[in-house]
């Protein structure tokens, strides 16, 4: 709703992105990962179950099974964007020093695509036969 | 930062503990916990990549007396995180404001995240 009172120009207010420049994004992409995350973290207990006890070999062929793959990239990938948001809302909350906050912003993103990048190399060299 | 000399509002040790305030804190220390989690995934997932003697060797770390421990807090980490993030989606749809609601959600988070995880474990050393 655009009232006369308000200082933002009409195409401020249909894009909607305030001060920050991102609008509700970071809340929006926090539920839907969320979402995705019951039914994947779901499916990773249930993959991680069906690995415990299992030598090498059985383990190698279960986690190179397409859909056992699929759903581990998934679980990843949704698991850690997710975590990322969460964790700089943490940050935003305690961490008040300009310059330490905004360090600490790039450093849980530089965190979340090493972890990311290494984890999908693993899982792919697996299921790739590597 | 502005003036440091303000006045600060209440601090945690001000408040008496309720029920919501606990799972609200154990909901993001949960989160934090499984931060930290991923990192073992990746560790696990590198090392099982990396051929047989490392996957034995990632096996025997986590199939010890500590990794166990871990192993459990990461379950009800995950668990924990998970219903209390289900709370949530009643939240953003608009239900569970009233205070009776909010108290019994509360207790219901942690009265499913607890049973769940150990029934994971009771399943996990089922099928071993």
């Amino acid at each position: 709703m655009h009232n006369n009172s308000s200082m933002r120009t009409p195409l401020g207010h249909v894009r909607g992105l305030g001060s920050a420049r991102s609008g509700t994004g970071h809340f929006w992409l926090q539920r839907v990962t969320a979402v995705a995350n019951v039914i994947l973290a779901t499916a990773f207990v249930v993959i991680v179950l069906a690995l415990v006890g299992k030598p090498y070999d059985a383990a190698m062929a279960l986690l190179s099974h397409p859909v056992v793959a699929l759903l581990m990239l998934l679980f990843v990938a949704s698991g850690l964007i997710h975590m990322r948001l969460g964790m700089q809302t943490i940050i935003e909350d305690y961490v008040h020093g300009e310059g330490a906050k905004v360090l600490a912003v790039i450093a849980n993103t530089f965190f979340t695509v090493a972890v990311g990048a290494a984890s999908v190399f693993a899982i792919l060299k697996i299921a790739l036969g590597g | 930062m502005a003036d440091q000399s303000r006045p600060l509002s209440p601090h945690l040790q001000i408040y008496r503990w309720s029920w919501t305030m606990a799972m609200s804190i154990l909901h993001r220390a949960t989160g934090a916990a499984l931060y930290l989690g991923t990192l073992l995934l990746a560790i696990w997932l590198i090392s099982a990549a990396s051929g047989k003697a490392s996957f034995d060797a990632a096996q025997w770390v986590a199939s010890s007396w500590l990794g166990r421990l871990v192993l459990f807090g990461y379950t009800f980490a995950l668990m924990h995180h998970m219903v209390g993030g289900l709370r949530h989606f009643v939240w953003d749809l608009g239900h569970g404001y009233d205070a009776q609601q909010r108290m019994n959600l509360a207790r219901l988070t942690l009265f499913i995240s607890a049973p769940l995880t150990v029934l994971i474990w009771i399943v996990a050393y089922v099928v071993r």
